[in-house]
């Protein structure tokens, strides 16, 4: 029998899967640094505590949000649309890698720290061993999924707004915060023309779809009102001119939503919004964020050397 | 052999027909004596295969004797799918994938009716396909399929 060399045969996709190290795998093989190689150096006029913690927001809006979206893998009403919120959650994700690393190159003080030696880098630590207070995200993406319908009315708004915020940064004096907008552009477009589709697919396809997504609109609509709320970091950092403040997002994603809400066939929900303050960019979340992060955060808390 | 020639014969590990300079993803190979600094770009953000890339990269560049070889992360320019090439795109029709058109540009519409994409069946070259998804088993692709030879075939999207 032949005997060969794993290392030189790199002909199985299965080969480089343990990295050399079978001992290291519980946060997968990419240790590396998503930003390795980019210039981080904190531009002239910019706080950098201050970038993180607007870095931080976005990157927290982007982790749960994809994680509340992953949990449709396999769930989904059919194969298309499991492939697709896994893959717009996949975006998410990744676009939550490139914020939560820009955050700790920006300030170190914001990663958790980990026992000397653990190999987990600091955009994991920040993802999974943060507590509920330390995330920014806002209360928005932290709902429960509900049902389809209520997933496709709070994805059309998260995306338009998502889309409208990331124009808006491609200038950013941070030109690491500009190329990671910029490249979020082009897959957010995919995510809001997906939410849009199905949205005026609900709206106009048969009485029971039409209920459900009006009942969808109704559940998230009183939080829409946070994603245009200007907590104190955003302020600061739209004032450096490395971030935006939400505000003026609005009547860009109003525009939007109302041109979908018109070709549906449906009005503005006539509902008050919950609250005036961005609870969520201060850290205070409902209970669902709790649940959330207990699934996100189980496996690597329990393994913080990266071993088992 | 130069550390660019061997960079430009590793291949994209979800399209394997496609070497990473045919899907435009290396963007520089730089040689400073022992040295060799390669630059790469994500497809997507969330790309799962960088982490392969880069380990083959750097595997193809010890195979040849280069042993001092740092692996670069640009952002900036996004990649586009426009930079896949022409002989890129030949080798996907060639293997049953469909190209993508030119990238959008501009002040970005909001699409209520699915993508219309002048596209051919790869198979057999008609022109009759239908969308089936927007999004397919990788981050890049649409699936499709031809309605005159009924072959379910993937389009590389326009980003
Ligand atoms: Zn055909």
């Amino acid at each position: 029998m032949e005997s060969h060399d794993l290392d030189l045969d790199h002909d199985s996709v299965y080969d480089g899967l343990l990295g050399g190290d079978p001992s290291q795998w519980a946060f997968g093989t990419d240790f590396e640094d998503p930003l390795a190689g980019v210039d981080t150096t904190i531009p002239a006029g910019v706080d950098g505590a201050t970038l993180a913690a607007y870095c931080l927001m976005l990157g927290d809006d982007a982790l749960v949000y994809a994680h509340r979206l992953s949990e449709w893998t396999s769930n989904a009403p059919d194969l298309e649309d499991d492939i697709a919120l896994a893959n717009i959650a996949l975006d998410l994700l990744g676009q939550a890698r490139l914020l939560l690393a820009r955050a700790a190159a920006a300030d170190a003080g914001v990663v958790p720290g980990l026992p000397e030696g653990s190999p987990v880098p600091a955009e994991d630590a920040l993802a999974f061993f943060r507590d509920e207070l330390a995330f920014r995200n806002v209360r928005f993406v932290e709902a429960v999924n509900g049902d389809f319908a209520v997933t496709i009315a709070r994805l059309l708004l998260f995306a338009t707004h998502r889309l409208a915020l990331l124009q808006g940064l491609v200038p950013s004096v941070d030109p690491v915060l500009a190329a990671i907008a910029a490249k979020g552009v082009k897959e957010v477009t995919y995510h809001r023309d997906y939410a849009a589709r199905w949205f005026v697919t609900l709206a106009q396809g048969t009485d029971e779809s039409r209920r459900r997504l009006l009942a969808g609109l109704q559940t998230v609509w009183p939080t829409y009102a946070e994603l245009f709320r200007c907590s104190d970091v955003e302020a600061v950092a739209a004032r450096q001119a490395f971030g935006v403040d939400p505000r003026v997002l609005e009547p860009e994603v109003d525009a939007v939503v109302d041109h979908v809400l018109a070709t549906s066939g449906l009005e503005r929900p006539d509902l008050p919004p919950s609250g005036t303050r961005p609870l969520g960019r201060e850290g205070q979340h409902t209970e669902a964020m709790g649940h959330l992060l207990a699934e996100l955060q189980v496996v690597a808390r329990a393994h913080p050397m990266g071993k088992w | 052999m130069s550390a660019l020639a061997v960079a430009a014969t590793v291949t994209d590990p979800e399209m394997p027909m496609l070497t990473l300079v045919d899907l435009g993803v290396l963007r520089d190979v730089a040689e400073d004596g022992e040295h060799v600094t390669v630059t790469i770009t994500p497809t997507y953000s969330g790309c799962p295969a960088m982490a392969t890339m880069r380990d083959d990269l750097r595997h193809a560049l010890h195979t040849a004797g280069y042993a001092d070889v740092d692996v670069r992360v640009s952002l900036s320019p996004a990649w586009s799918s426009d930079w896949i090439t022409e002989r890129g795109r030949r080798k996907l029709k060639a293997h049953g994938l469909s190209a993508p058109g030119p990238a959008p540009t501009g002040p970005i519409p909001l699409t209520l009716v699915p993508t219309r994409r002048a596209i051919d069946c790869p198979r057999c070259g008609s022109a009759a396909v239908r969308l089936t998804s927007e999004f397919g088993p990788t981050a890049c692709k649409a699936l499709y399929q031809c309605t005159d030879c009924l072959e379910p075939f993937e389009h590389v999207k326009e980003i």
